[in-house]
């Protein structure tokens, strides 16, 4: 007899707009607090205390546009946000500021989410959507010189890059891109280089969000139709499908895979959670409580896996934050 | 009769004079049944036969030549074996030409499909023939094209034209499409106008359907004229027409069948689209690895079904959807107008505080997504709203019908809805009982027929039946279940608001004018209301004032219109009171009777005479009844 779907641990309200973006950083030895981060539609970052539930600071650096990306570099006293205002900004947070140190102007009108990639001690890779229709580049931060510029071949169609994914195998090896495009496909990059090493076409619809463990060469794609798409890279640096998973209601923003790669989250536009294996894709749960479509889906750091949670962002304005599977 | 075989110089214009003295007498089918078989079968081969049936035709005189002609192609079972017998006797004889290329195609209609299909094919085998089957083309579209004959022509001739352009436009070779390429796209261009004006749907869908032939014929290989509309039996015939291939034709095989091939290739083509790439690795993987981690358990996902919208619940909160201007919340405003009528049905004391504001809202609710059937529930719930607070909201729509700004379309759509809500408020059997196709697909849009009127007449004619038969047998036959009718109340509200301004032509809105198409449903829409208002304090009243408004009417050139006007004039003489309609209408009545006899005898459209039959028929049960009835 299979039990009902737990109920979140705790809800967090108060940002008075939609949450588009979520990062946890509680990876910190005591007594550091551990904290959730959170971007708004009006532009603001609240940064939660995840011991009172309540807000500790709110950042105002995006002029009042939503804010559709927050990231971590390193510590909770560096922050990367990234908002409508088509700007990315660096936030210098330790011992209390509030400032913005830094910021790259990106001329992207789009919602493409940048991803970091830390590839030495203080030098990190970002890759960001740029102003053309369809190129990616990649910038090196904090310097914020340009590394590549990665354009698909003319006539490809790709359309925008709509989530993108840095990683490398091991630390110094080269690091690659995941672009997942308008058109539905998925293309492998190869940043030092710049050109393409495989393109796979994973969904008819525009592929929403992707994330991927380097370990088993494994990837997932959501898009706006009713199919998650699991794919596998092989040695030849080749994409191909591997699966393929039918949902319930059509539309996926947001998917995320735990980082000790057990389980993986998805946001979904019908308001639900979805909690799958990541072996097998087995799905295990769906947990109802937004009443609005969910925006974002994080799983938190913590160096205890008892205490690791889930976060989940949506329009109705509330983050709901669970514990599940945390015994494993 | 038997034939002298041999090339000998015999005269046969004494046959020819017997042949043309019995058809002329009218013994056609008796002597040529006989002569046709046999003259067939003797000049399947043999030259020296056919040039004595040649000759035989040729030399009938004159003054028997129609009918002997008209006999042949009237008996030839095809083309091919009318060729062998009349030879080119229509290019030689005048009057026989003129017999095949004008009496029978322009003058007469009576003939049938065969016939038509034997005499044009006939035209189209020979080349001294063909000139003649492009004059005949030419001069069927002329007629075909020209409003007036449109207009004026009864519906079975001009169902006989379009058939025969169907065939000519089988017959032609792609040269001679070509050479009067231009003249086929001028008449079609001006018939399809004609037609379309036409407010009886018959000549509508013909107008249509010829306008798509042509248009198929003379651009084959770029975009083609497509409308849409019911497919029916007759549009399937025509259809057919102009797709065959006669085998013994010498025209090559028509382009539209390779079109067809094309366009099922393109077609074909188009859904192999390149769908996503195969999975190239099956599951063996997931069997190899052992589940050594797979200790996560599931949690209950029964309740993981399909999101579905909810509807509003209360009407207040409807309203405040439907005029909403936020445009996101789409879903919520499709299924508030899928919910709709069944809320208002539920919640009639609700619907009353606001009915006025919920029918302004539907009348004006247009199409924000692609729903299904939006229109059918856009008029359900109107119906519903009307009949849940009737006084109200018919007196807004009826003064909204004589308003400046809006479209026929919506004008339209009042009276459907009163025609609706008052047959649902007289009797809850009817309810149900013509149910609108008002559901359009885009394409080229047309008014849908007046499915009402269709209905209501099966209505009318079960009850005149029903009324002779009671004369007859003294039965009388409870038709319509007892319950209280709720429409006697309102049917005045109905009725005389929408009488009232019909002369008064607004900017955008002339009754009388061009929106004759209006008129016409706005006097069968009368009919009905008359017809219901059977037994109501007002009946007398109504029938006065319905009485009047024909009598302006009826020379109207439209026949949809004096359809309608007769439909009125039923419905006053089956719901009125007998009494009152000898006592306080006679001379109306007399004059009424007199023009009735007219229509009957003269009238262009058959639907117009066996209405006005009908009427004559009402008029008389009542005198006998009352006659009847001792004094």
């Amino acid at each position: 007899m299979a039990l009902p779907p737990p109920d979140p641990q705790f809800v967090l309200r108060g940002t008075s707009a939609a949450v588009h973006t979520l990062h946890f950083s509680c990876g910190g030895p005591e007594p550091d607090i551990p904290l959730l981060f959170s971007g708004s539609e009006n532009g603001f970052i609240h940064v939660w205390n995840l011991k009172t539930h309540r807000v500790d600071t709110a950042l105002d650096g995006h002029g009042r546009k939503s804010v559709y990306c927050v990231e971590t570099m390193g510590g909770k006293d560096r922050l990367l946000s990234q908002g409508r205002d088509q700007r990315i900004c660096l936030w210098d947070l330790a011992e209390g500021r509030t400032s913005v140190m830094d910021s790259v102007f990106t001329e992207h009108v789009g919602f493409c989410r940048c991803s970091l990639l830390k590839v030495a001690q203080g030098r990190w890779l970002m890759a960001m959507a740029a102003r053309s229709l369809e190129e990616v580049q990649i910038l090196e931060l904090p310097s914020k010189t340009s590394v590549c510029t990665l354009k698909p071949e003319v006539g490809a169609k790709l359309g925008m890059p709509m989530c993108l994914k840095l990683w490398q195998l091991s630390c110094g090896s080269q690091p690659v891109l995941l672009a997942g495009y308008e058109d539905g496909s998925v293309v492998l990059w190869n940043v030092s280089m710049g050109k393409a090493l495989s393109q796979l076409i994973c969904h008819q619809e525009p592929v929403m969000s992707l994330d991927f463990d380097s370990e088993k060469a494994k990837g997932i794609s959501g898009s706006s139709e009713k199919v998650l798409s699991i794919w596998s890279l092989n040695e030849q640096q080749n994409l191909q499908v591997y699966k393929t998973h039918e949902l319930v209601n059509a539309g996926i923003s947001d998917i995320t895979i735990r980082p000790d790669k057990k389980i993986l989250a998805t946001a979904g536009w019908d308001h639900r959670i979805r909690i799958f294996g990541w072996k097998k894709l087995k799905p295990l749960a769906v947990l109802d409580y937004h009443t609005a479509t969910i925006h974002c889906v994080s799983f938190s750091d913590h160096s205890s896996p008892r205490e690791r949670l889930l976060a989940a962002g949506s329009k109705d304005q509330r983050i709901s934050v669970w514990s599940i599977y945390a015994q494993t | 009769v038997s034939f002298i075989p041999g090339g000998l110089d015999c005269s046969i214009s004494f046959v020819s004079h017997v042949l043309g003295k019995v058809c002329i007498h009218g013994r056609q089918k008796e002597i040529l049944g006989v002569l046709v078989p046999c003259l067939t079968d003797l000049t399947k081969s043999d030259c020296i036969w056919q040039r004595i049936c040649w000759r035989l035709v040729e030399c009938v005189p004159d003054r028997w030549m129609e009918a002997v002609v008209i006999g042949f192609v009237q008996k030839a079972p095809r083309a091919d074996i009318l060729s062998r017998l009349l030879g080119n006797l229509v290019v030689k004889n005048k009057k026989a030409q003129f017999v095949v290329t004008q009496k029978m195609l322009l003058l007469q209609y009576g003939h049938t499909t065969a016939v038509l299909q034997n005499l044009l094919g006939h035209l189209s085998q020979d080349s001294l023939r063909r000139t003649l089957l492009l004059r005949v083309l030419q001069e069927l579209l002329e007629t075909w094209s020209s409003s007036s004959a449109v207009k004026h022509s009864p519906v079975e001739q001009q169902l006989y034209i379009s058939k025969a352009i169907l065939i000519c436009l089988s017959h032609l070779k792609e040269s001679e499409i070509e050479s009067c390429r231009q003249e086929l796209l001028t008449s079609m261009m001006e018939g399809v106008k004609c037609h379309l004006d036409s407010s009886l749907p018959q000549l509508r869908r013909l107008g249509m359907v010829v306008a798509e032939s042509i248009s198929l014929k003379i651009n084959s290989e770029g975009p083609v004229l497509k409308f849409e509309y019911e497919e029916d039996d007759t549009t399937r015939e025509l259809k057919s027409l102009v797709e065959q291939t006669p085998s013994f034709c010498v025209v090559p095989s028509l382009p539209d069948d390779d079109r067809s091939e094309e366009a099922d290739a393109t077609l074909s083509e188009s859904d192999e689209k390149s769908g996503p790439a195969a999975p190239l690795m099956p599951d063996e993987e997931s069997d190899a690895e052992l589940d050594s981690d797979d200790d996560l358990i599931p949690y209950d996902m029964s309740e993981d079904k399909e999101l579905k919208i909810k509807a509003p619940v209360y009407i207040r909160d409807c309203i405040e959807v439907l005029t909403g201007s936020r445009s996101e919340d789409v879903d919520k405003w499709e299924a508030t107008v899928k919910a709709l009528e069944s809320l208002v049905r539920k919640n009639p004391a609700a619907t009353r505080e606001v009915s006025v504001e919920l029918a302004k809202i539907l009348l004006h609710l247009e199409e924000k997504t692609c729903i299904e059937g939006f229109l059918e529930l856009r008029q359900r719930a109107q119906v519903a709203v009307l009949t849940t607070d009737p006084i109200p909201v018919a007196k807004y729509l009826t003064s909204q019908f004589y308003s400046l700004n809006y479209s026929l379309r919506q004008r339209m759509d009042i009276l459907d809805v009163l025609v609706l809500a008052a047959q649902e408020l007289s009797c809850p059997k009817f309810h149900g009982k013509t149910k609108h196709s008002g559901a359009q697909k885009p394409c080229i849009q047309l008014l849908p027929g007046s499915d009402s009127s269709k209905g209501w007449r099966r209505i009318v004619d079960e009850r005149i039946k029903s009324k002779t038969r009671r004369f007859h047998m003294g039965q009388s036959h409870a038709e319509l279940a007892s319950c209280p009718n709720e429409f006697y109340s309102v049917a005045g509200y109905f009725f005389f608001p929408l009488i009232q301004h019909f002369d008064r032509p607004l900017t955008t809105f002339d009754l009388l004018g061009e929106d004759h198409l209006v008129l016409g449903r706005l006097v069968h829409t009368l009919a009905i209301l008359m017809y219901l208002s059977v037994n109501t304090v007002a009946v007398t009243a109504m029938g006065k004032a319905l009485l009047e408004f024909v009598w302006v009417l009826r020379f109207h050139t439209d026949s949809y219109v004096r359809q309608g006007i007769l439909s009125c004039i039923s419905s006053l003489l089956l719901s009125v009171p007998a009494e009152w309609i000898l006592a306080e209408m006679t001379e109306e009545l007399l004059e009424t009777q007199s023009w009735l006899g007219d229509v009957m005898e003269k009238d262009p459209d058959g639907d117009c005479r066996k209405l006005a039959l009908q009427n004559l028929l009402l008029m008389e049960n009542i005198k006998k009844k009352l006659e009847a009835v001792p004094s």
